[in-house]
């Protein structure tokens, strides 16, 4: 560089300019519009096809939905207080008829069970789902299983309790039974000494503890009260806490390399995941009391649950076994090195972990099926889809339609919504955790 | 048993498997309960109202057959059953009888293994049609589409109607009738077909039921009555004499105004005095106490009370008699009589 | 060093079945046999015991005898004199159309509302968000009830056509949007054969042999690239092969068209698109479509920013970049879940009987159980046929899919 450039320069600036605000189509909400809306002319068409369209559903939609006929008591008051037979929302028969959808024919004085039970399932999970929760929450978390059906159903509270002792007499056995059986046959003795207190016990000693000190709730007269919206609840959250500890049995089947073990249970999951839900419905419908001994009777809703147990539990394997797939090779060496069994290492080191992996997994697996309880009203169950059918048939409300679905498509939007957020922001939290 | 419902199969299996090898009639007795199963709802016949109460002509049958043998009509427990799962759902045991609009056939009394006790309403399947079509006639429906309801023995009809007429047809499959009658309304079928009762019933429903014709042509014998299991004959002549003794109510002139009064003491009538219990040991003879058919009757009324009440001409769904008056005044309903 | 000596050989004792890990394999896999048999052998015995007492007998002959409904779509020749297995094969035929339109529909919707929900038009990416969060956190059922609803509802019915003061009328005098479905002109030959399957099937060989001599001359184009590096223009070629010998065949045996025409009480003459049909196909699509854009989506997103930024750099534009160098890859990601969404839209066409669509659900799981009263022997065909069309898909999908993998190196 020469320095007769130096020479030539007759002023030079010793401190910076104070940097220009940028041109206004830049910044603010124009300079945005240009960048997000109108960066080419393809894309200026593409937003004004756009805008149309949203304009076009708008207008449709709002002058339907904006009419005051919350106090309507018959599709013919609110075509009065409207003034037009079609084209104008009436709310009144969700103001009607909101509580069926939500409860069905559950009883009134009786409602605060199921919600009560709502609050304690969130209670229950918190500790599960949040890690900064006192982790003493988790005792509550397996108390609920058993806490959970004697609300919604009623009845004396020494069942559940003896439910209970069922699991700690098997618990029992395993630990002081292992020393002398070994693990595997200390594990089945257990599942022995339970399954026998449930068949011959439980009835009898809950019945000596009732009568002795009688505190329990009133029963419900049917499960075929639990109706609406609760239904899909008590299905979809038994159905996925009854199917975790069978998808996880599945899932270690299915990687075990027992070959007549992987084989039954390759064949279970893919035999449920190859048929619908709807004939799984059917079968419960019309066939299980016939695979059950003679005299044998479920109500419906039992056996509906039965049903979509087996059909969660299928979709669980799979989700636990992606989760066993995304342990490190690692983890299982390391249990194998520090000398621990299959059972152990399973226990202590790998299920923990493997089931973390899997929370998003589960709950989208909880979205789906939560969706899917819609289907029970195609075999007669008073969902909130069946209770729409009955209410259509109610006289008052003859021709009503658009409102009804509207409603109970708002109800499963915001829930499912909820919950698919928190599975994202789950999976971005786990993640980060890696 | 209800109780240990979160333990699943097991428990509840072995619990219920002792009880269940008795009659019928024990196991309704030792429940308390009757489950008697319905549809999803046919108004005028069952149907539950605001309350969640169920009501309806077959709803009687099952509180009548509930009073005679627990003593309380309100001791039922009903079942909503569908096309597909009524018969199952008898033939399992988790129903104790059906009153659900349903057509008794060979088939269906003798391979499906049931028991037609009676028949409480003379059916026909009919075709309703908007009157701006000029159709007269079910002969002139060659070429329409056609809103059936699935799971019935409507569809067979229909399909050997349209046959031996040599005419051609659209079928319009459809699970309730909410939805055909929607879509009939919407213009989505030519003709609706079903029973002819309820198709009066739809068109009641209808905001202007004059603009709907019911053409003259009935298709079929649809004698719609209760069923039970085949095989338990105490528990079927239970059910099969309550329904008589609601028929034959009504024709010894027994309301339910007056039937306090009759069975207080022995009357005039022989019959009444039998059927009421003031004379004889009819009750005995079912297994039940003398005043079973009393507490039947006071239930929900005698045959014609009941249907009045429910279907007749004053109801919404405005039914006349016709075949089911009874046989003393031209009608079918004909009760065996009470000795 | 020591030298490793054969332990001592021991004799068999019965213990070893429990503590020896070469033999307690064997002895667990056992107890699960024979728990596996128990649990076979008493539900069968169930089984039997309760359709004893039911006096039913496990029997196929109903599948011989007349079915005595009819049903209105039919690809198949059928009448309610034919039998009920006839009605199960219309059934499983239905439920393929349904499954192949509905796959073929999704997934062209799912790749480009995946792609448009990356565009940089703000607008556009929210709406298909909207769109997919509305669609999937939904039932699929009350979709498929919706849009029967919104199909019978809106539409004209086919006597709005009529008369002289018709509030509707055909679209291009050849279209017919009615709330009995849709009606379209149909090809039909004048001169074909007397039986039109064997007409249809000529046609369709034919086409099938263009098919693979356009690929034979575009295998015969990728040789000469790869030997000279020029490619030869031969998209002329593959456009003459695909369309003149189909056109000969057609005009040979007088393909004409016929337009539906409003006779009596329908339209008649074309292609009926029935109500449920679409009504089934749009929800099932667009529900399923909402599952596959975010599939797309998180392909897309899993092909690293060079490789667009690279492709950029080469002088493509953003459409080329997307189809050339993006999805290609992304298709590698999107593949193994497409074929579970294929699978799932496969079996949510059984809530066909929602909306009165004859598929397998419908006719030997509805219709054909309900008449017959045998539950046990429809439900398990039934079954088996799903598992069937569900095994196939993903048997098929898997060749696919392991044959795109295989092109990673």
């Amino acid at each position: 560089m020469s320095d007769t450039h130096a020479q030539t320069v007759a002023y030079v600036r010793e401190t910076m300019l104070e940097p220009q605000a940028p041109p206004v189509t830049v910044v603010g909400p124009i300079g945005w519009a240009k960048t997000n809306l109108f960066s080419s002319r393809l894309n200026t068409v593409i937003t004004l096809i756009a805008l149309a369209f949203v304009y076009l559903v708008l207008s449709i939609l709002l002058p339907w939905a904006f009419h005051n006929t919350w106090s309507a008591t018959s599709l013919r008051d609110c075509r009065e207080m409207t003034g037009t037979d079609h084209g104008a929302a009436c709310w009144g028969v969700i103001r009607d008829r909101w509580q069926q959808i939500l409860f069905g024919n559950y009883p009134v004085d009786l409602r605060w069970r199921p919600i009560l039970d709502l609050v304690l399932l969130l209670v229950a999970l918190a500790p599960i789902l949040f890690s900064n929760v006192p982790r003493k929450l988790l005792w509550f978390s397996a108390a609920y299983p058993f806490i959970m059906p004697w609300l919604i159903w009623g009845g004396s509270v020494w069942v559940p309790v003896m439910a209970a002792v069922g699991f700690i007499l098997g618990y029992l056995f395993l630990k002081f039974g292992e020393k002398a059986l070994g693990s595997l046959f200390a594990m089945i003795g257990a599942v022995v000494v339970a399954i026998v207190w449930w068949l011959f016990f439980l009835g009898p000693v809950s019945d000596i503890f009732a009568s002795i000190l009688p505190i329990g709730l009133e029963k419900l007269g049917s499960s075929r009260d639990i109706g609406g919206l609760m239904l899909a609840f008590v299905i979809g959250v038994v159905a996925i806490g009854l199917s975790l500890p069978i998808g996880i049995v599945l899932a270690l089947g299915r990687q075990s390399d027992l070959l007549i073990v992987k084989t039954l249970c390759v064949g279970f999951i893919e035999f449920i995941r190859g048929v619908p839900l709807i004939t799984l419905l059917f079968v419960a419908s019309t066939l299980l009391n016939i695979f059950m001994p003679p005299g044998t009777n479920f109500d419906i809703v039992l056996r509906v649950i039965i049903m979509v147990t087996l059909f969660s539990s299928a979709y669980m394997a799979e989700v636990i076994r992606g989760g066993l797939a995304a342990l490190p090779k690692g983890q299982y060496e390391g249990g194998d090195s520090l000398g621990l069994n299959y059972w152990q290492a399973q226990r202590l080191i790998i299920m923990p972990q493997a089931l973390k992996i899997s929370i998003p997994g589960i709950v989208s697996t909880f979205i789906g099926l939560f969706k899917d309880t819609t289907l029970v009203s195609i075999i007669g169950l008073l969902d909130p889809i069946g209770w729409a059918t009955a209410i259509r048939a109610d006289t008052d409300w003859i021709g009503i339609l658009w409102e009804l679905y509207a409603f109970i498509a708002l109800l499963f939007f915001i829930i499912c919504f909820g919950m698919s957020r928190y599975s994202m922001y789950l999976e971005r939290k786990l993640k980060t955790s890696h | 048993m209800k109780n240990s419902i979160f333990l699943g199969a097991l428990t509840v299996s072995s619990l219920i498997a002792g009880a269940a090898a008795a009659g019928t009639v024990d196991d309704v007795k030792a429940r308390g309960v009757l489950n008697c199963g319905v549809s999803t709802g046919v108004p005028g016949f069952e149907a539950p109202n605001a309350d969640g109460e169920w009501e309806g002509f077959d709803v009687d049958v099952c509180r009548a057959v509930a009073a005679a043998v627990l003593g309380d009509s309100k001791a039922v427990e009903f079942v909503p059953t569908t096309g597909k799962t009524r018969f199952t759902a008898l033939a399992s045991g988790e129903i104790d009888m059906l009153s659900r609009v349903t057509t008794w056939t060979f088939s269906r009394d003798v391979d499906l293994k049931f028991e037609f006790v009676g028949v409480n309403y003379y059916d026909g399947q009919g075709f309703m049609v908007p009157k701006e079509l000029g159709v007269t006639s079910a002969t002139e429906l060659d070429g329409a589409t056609v809103c059936i309801q699935t799971g019935t023995t409507t569809e067979l009809n229909l399909a050997d109607y349209f046959r031996v007429n040599n005419m051609s047809y659209e079928p319009v499959p459809i699970e309730t009738q909410t939805e055909a009658s929607q879509q009939y309304l919407a213009g989505a079928c030519d003709a609706y077909t079903t029973d002819a009762s309820a198709l009066a019933s739809v068109r009641s429903s209808f905001a202007d039921a004059s603009a709907h014709v019911i053409l003259p042509e009935i298709i079929s014998k649809e004698p719609l009555g209760p069923l039970v299991r085949h095989g338990d004959n105490e528990w079927g002549d239970i059910v099969r004499w309550t329904l008589n003794a609601l028929i034959a109510a009504e024709e010894l002139g027994v309301t339910s105004a007056n039937i306090a009064e009759l069975a207080a003491a022995p009357g005039d009538n022989p019959e009444i005095n039998r059927l009421l219990g003031t004379e004889g040991s009819l009750g005995e003879m079912l297994g039940l106490d003398a005043q079973w058919a009393v507490r039947a009757i006071s239930a929900g009324g005698n045959f014609g009370e009941s249907f009045e009440r429910n279907i007749g001409e004053k109801t919404p769904i405005g039914l006349a008699r016709g075949l089911n008056a009874q046989w003393t005044e031209g009608g079918l309903m004909y009760s065996p009589p009470f000795r | 060093m020591t030298t490793i000596t054969d332990p001592p050989k021991e004799s068999f004792r019965l213990s070893m079945l429990l503590y020896d890990t070469r033999y307690r394999s064997m002895t667990i896999q056992v107890i699960a046999l024979i728990g596996f048999s128990a649990a076979v052998w008493w539900l069968v015995g169930n089984t039997i015991q309760n359709m004893n007492a039911l006096g039913k007998d496990l029997s196929f002959n109903f599948l011989g005898e007349p079915a005595g409904y009819d049903i209105n779509q039919r690809l198949i020749e059928y009448t309610s004199q034919s039998t009920h297995f006839r009605a199960a094969i219309v059934g499983v035929l239905n439920t393929l159309v349904i499954a192949v339109l509905g796959c073929a529909l999704a997934t062209v919707l799912g790749i480009v509302i995946g792609v448009l929900r990356l565009s940089n038009n703000w607008i556009v990416s929210r709406i298909m968000t909207v769109y997919v969060e509305m669609f999937r956190n939904v039932p699929v059922l009350l979709w498929i009830v919706l849009a029967m609803a919104i199909l019978i509802e809106t539409l004209p019915a086919p006597r709005d056509y009529k008369g002289d003061d018709a509030t509707a009328s055909m679209f291009l005098e050849s279209v017919a949007v009615t709330n009995r479905g849709i009606f379209i002109p149909g090809p039909s030959f004048s001169n074909g054969f007397a039986n039109s399957t064997i007409s249809w099937l000529l046609v369709v060989g034919v086409l099938v042999a263009s098919i693979l001599a356009i690929r034979y001359v575009r295998a015969q184009a990728t040789k000469k690239q790869e030997a000279t590096g020029v490619r030869p223009t031969t998209w002329y070629l593959q456009l003459g092969l695909l369309v003149v010998p189909v056109s000969i065949v057609c005009i040979a045996m007088g393909l004409f068209w016929t337009s539906p025409e409003l006779k009596g009480f329908n339209f008649k003459g074309g292609i009926h698109l029935r109500n449920s049909l679409i009504a089934l196909w749009l929800a099932l699509s667009l529900y399923t479509a909402a599952f596959i854009a975010e599939n797309v989506r998180a392909g897309i997103m899993a092909i690293s920013k060079g490789q667009s930024e690279a492709a950029g750099a080469l002088g493509l534009r953003p459409n080329r970049i997307m189809s050339l160098v993006v999805l290609p890859q992304a298709l590698r990601v999107i593949i193994p879940p497409l074929i579970s969404q294929y699978l799932n839209l496969t079996k949510n066409s059984s809530l066909a009987i929602a909306v009165g669509y004859m598929d397998i659900t419908g006719t030997l799981m509805g219709i054909s159980l309900n008449q017959t009263g045998r539950e046990l022997e429809t439900l398990l065909l039934g079954m088996l046929i799903y598992l069937t069309i569900s095994l196939l898909i993903s048997a098929a999908m898997n060749v696919y899919n392991s044959r795109m993998q295989l092109m990673e190196r």
